[in-house]
């Protein structure tokens, strides 16, 4: 078991780092501290309420789904051993790992799955991944070790939803979950337990002995908050933070020190998300799509990033994080052409026709806003360029920054708004069907108003079939479909940038980053920090 | 001078009920709601779910019905459960209060100390070099942003120097530590903060204290004082300073709400979980029963401050005193 998870990556790696660590206690003992900080307070440790990226953080490593993603965002077990798809994609049949037990002693059965997914669409329960469950027809327990999902009509993302953190029914049965003290003294069946929450200031975590994977090398896990991330990086300077993400800034110009470079491994690789210029398509100046390609050709991306992020990021091309299997290679970024742009715009019917350096078309000029949102320097940064460009090509751009809940409210809600610079996050499992499909224009997310048959047909189609290859195909044309279409302008993926303490062995930067392995990772003996005197 | 108190408690009793009403409407006009604050664009939430979310905190409801639900609860001093967390609202004001009283009492207690004299020797020295330095010096500490202060000492005294913690108010082996220690540990962390906030509202209290006993200096039973032939440091310390003390009994009446606010910006730099962080944090989530809490107590403070300030100003001048009891 320990093997398998074992990743086969880092085992040269590995090997030269026991012999230069030459510690008497051998490779990958037990012991020390990490110490790593959040900006925000978790709020809700329960998986299905634990929205927040705090919160989902410091969830997944108490609670364990049926399934997870590796270190390659390819699906395998957790709780599940084993899953056979049966009918076309309509079953699941989960196979159980045996000998599992909660945090608390009692042992895991199919029966916890049973309640997980029944709290789960309880319509008293607010979790806004219910969504992902409404499509079960019905969930059977066959034996303790053995759930059977059934859908009712094939579902892509239904495999992936079962990585929802599984809960245990003997200490939630009959307890209002909204209120329940359980929320912050969670028990789970995940390598590490909650032992100290400290409102505002920390959670700490203890490894988890009985960890089916087996016991984690760290022995705990420590979670500051830390609401400054000025303050954070100067916790890190002083060794008081054992890992923290760097700005690129910060990875660039003020982390060049011997100091620094000593003591700190960085790390550089595509955060799963991606920053947009989206166009509100009900607006008459953006329904004509030679206008968005115009509008896209005219945006230097490369400036973008290299200016807004010090060149650590890539230009992208659709919703898909690239180097992934949904991501089509072909795409390719739209090429920077203010001239083109301009012959387009004059076909599209623009022309300057008083001289004053903006466009009109019938007596109305081309100037639209860009809204976004308060507290993103990075983005405040990308909507001035694009002013400056879109200028040159003869468009007026006003740039609107807005607190997030006045922003959601009363401008994306209610479609008031010409165009947003965004970001997505991107989950593991592909699907876009929320934020592009049709119907999902009005209350949804494709705020946009995004509505293209043959998009909505790919959507469809692509979270119908099960086989990641056809899929692949689907996504593969979708992602031509919107790069021709242009709803949004795809800007840029930035690069993640974390920086961890050197003492910390067997990190490795995968496409799922690099807290994949993390209960793998350990201090040598003579290298640790914390938790020495208590063995005095 | 009861009945004077009484008239005085009485008549906080509407003044409280309308800054509660006028609190709720504005927090409510606020654009967004918990439940948006909640759902932050994620794509799995689902309408039905935001839906289900308002009709959990009572949103839907029309908002006098709220209001008067929310006085009801009041009433038995329940202040409600934070939408966000689900925590009870006292609990979590409780776990504020501490630190942030700690730091504001010291901070304020330097103030005062420090404030005061300056401002009386800023005030014997009118003119002269000493009072230009003072003057000088405190409003120059006045005119620094806190959070560059703040980040400039943090980056002297703990990355540089490493001789004190850069954030937050317990090491983190607090817990395995004796009692003594734990003492050290947190005087080393609430060092910075102190000095900070003391730093940057010295200019305030040691101004007043100066205009204030050059006021009195200015009267004319100062005058007969000196021309009596009494010393002049007894002129100076005994007859000026009590009575240009008096409006700093009401400033430091009016500074009792201040004890529980907590500043945002300098929380948020050296990690301090207090007052001002709740409170931020709330407004942006659209906490409302933590937002109403919060203000709930500040408004009850600062009534409480000005009632003390006026019965404190009353019992010290005389004057006052016989005109009520006439």
């Amino acid at each position: 078991m320990q093997a398998r998870s074992f990743p086969a990556l880092f085992g040269a790696g590995f090997f030269l780092l026991v012999f230069s660590a030459a510690s008497a206690a051998g490779p990958a003992g037990h012991g020390d501290f990490f110490v790593t900080a959040s900006i925000a307070e978790p709020v809700n440790l329960i998986p299905f309420f634990a929205t927040d990226s705090a919160s989902a953080q410091i969830s997944r490593l108490v609670f364990n789904g049926l399934v997870k993603y590796d270190k390659d965002l390819r699906l395998t077990g957790d709780l599940a051993e084993r899953w056979d798809v049966l009918d076309d994609g309509l079953v699941i049949l989960f196979h159980l790992r045996k000998g599992v037990r909660w945090q608390d002693g009692a042992p895991f059965t199919a029966e916890d799955v049973e309640f997980t997914f029944q709290r789960l669409t309880d319509p008293a329960v607010p979790t806004p991944y219910g969504g992902d469950f409404e499509k079960v027809k019905s969930l059977r327990v066959l034996d303790p070790y053995t759930v059977e999902v059934t859908y009712k009509e094939p579902f892509a993302p239904a495999l992936a939803s079962w990585g929802m953190g599984i809960v245990p029914r003997h200490l939630l049965r009959g307890e209002n979950l909204l209120s329940a003290g359980f929320a912050r003294k969670p028990v789970g069946t995940g390598p590490y337990r909650l032992s100290r929450w400290k409102s505002g200031e920390k959670l700490e975590l203890e490894a988890n002995p009985d960890y089916f994977e087996g016991r984690p090398f760290i022995d705990r896990y420590v979670c500051r908050i830390v609401p400054d991330p000025a303050t954070i990086f100067l916790e890190l300077l002083t060794e008081n933070l054992d890992s923290a993400g760097l700005t690129p800034l910060q990875y660039r110009r003020q982390t060049q020190s011997v100091f620094f470079e000593k003591t700190f491994a960085k790390f550089r690789y595509p955060s799963h998300a991606y920053t947009y210029l989206g166009y509100n398509l009900k607006n008459p100046l953006f329904s004509d799509r030679r206008v968005r390609k115009a509008i896209g050709m005219a945006i230097p991306k490369k400036e973008i990033i290299d200016v807004t992020l010090l060149g650590l990021g890539r230009v992208s091309t659709g919703p898909f994080l690239p180097g992934t299997w949904a991501c089509n290679p072909e795409v390719q970024p739209t090429v920077f052409d203010p001239e083109k742009a301009g012959l387009i715009l004059r076909e599209a019917g623009w022309r300057d026709s008083d001289g004053d350096g903006v466009l009109e078309k019938e007596g109305k000029k081309f100037s639209f806003s860009i809204l976004t949102n308060q507290g993103n320097e990075t983005r405040k940064m990308s909507c001035e360029i694009i002013q400056k460009s879109l200028r040159e090509i003869g468009i007026e751009v006003q740039i609107h920054v807005v607190e997030w809940g006045t922003f959601l409210k009363e401008f994306i809600d209610k479609k008031r708004f010409e165009a947003a610079l965004l970001a997505w996050q991107l989950p593991e499992d592909p699907d876009p069907y929320d934020i592009f499909h049709s119907s999902r224009a009005d209350g949804g997310f494709n705020f946009i108003s995004y509505a293209s048959p043959e998009a909505d047909r790919l959507l469809e189609e692509g979270r119908r079939l099960i086989s990641e290859n056809e899929r692949a195909g689907v996504y593969h044309r979708l992602h031509e479909v919107l790069n021709e279409d242009e709803p949004y302008t795809f800007l840029y993926v930035e690069d993640a940038l974390p920086a961890v303490h050197r003492r910390f062995r067997g990190v490795e930067a995968a496409p799922a980053g690099i807290g994949h392995n993390f209960i793998r990772w350990f201090v040598p003996d003579p290298e640790r920090r914390y938790g020495v005197e208590r063995a005095k | 001078m009861k009945s004077y108190g009484w008239k005085r408690l009485l008549g906080l009793v509407p003044l409280f009920l309308g800054i509660t009403i006028l609190s709720f409407a504005v927090i409510h006009l606020a654009p967004g709601g918990p439940s948006d604050a909640k759902a932050a664009f994620n794509p799995k939430m689902t309408a039905q779910a935001r839906d289900r979310l308002r009709e959990i905190y009572g949103l839907d409801r029309p908002l006098l019905v709220q209001y008067a639900d929310w006085v009801r609860r009041l009433a038995r001093l329940d202040f409600g459960r934070s939408f966000v967390d689900g925590r009870d609202v006292r609990e979590k004001i409780a776990e504020a209060i501490p630190v942030t009283l700690l730091i504001n009492a010291l901070s304020l207690g330097l103030i005062f100390l420090v404030g005061i004299p300056l401002g009386v020797a800023g005030a014997v020295h009118e003119g002269r070099p000493l009072d230009r330095v003072i003057t000088a010096g405190t409003l120059a500490a006045f005119s620094m942003p806190a959070f560059w202060l703040a980040l400039l000492l943090i980056s002297v005294f703990g990355v540089h120097l490493r001789a004190l913690p850069v954030s937050g108010v317990h090491s983190l082996a607090y817990e395995e530590m004796t009692w003594a220690e734990k003492w050290v540990d947190v005087a080393r962390h609430l060092l910075l903060p102190v000095l900070v906030s003391s730093l940057t509202g010295l200019a305030g209290i040691s101004r007043f204290a100066r205009g204030s006993m050059l006021d009195a200096l200015r009267q004319n039973y100062i005058r007969t004082a000196r021309a009596k032939g009494i010393p002049e440091r007894r002129v100076l310390y005994r007859h000026a300073l009590g009575n240009a003390l008096l409006p700093i009994i009401t400033l430091m009446g009016l500074s009792v709400p201040g004890l529980l606010g907590g500043s945002v910006i300098f929380e948020t730099i050296f990690s301090i979980p207090g007052m001002g962080r709740l409170f931020f944090n709330s407004v942006f989530t659209r906490d409302y029963p933590v937002i109403m809490g919060v203000l709930v107590l500040g408004a009850f403070l600062t009534l409480l401050g000005n009632l003390l300030a006026d019965l404190g100003t009353a019992a010290a001048d005389p004057r006052t005193k016989t005109g009520l009891l006439s």
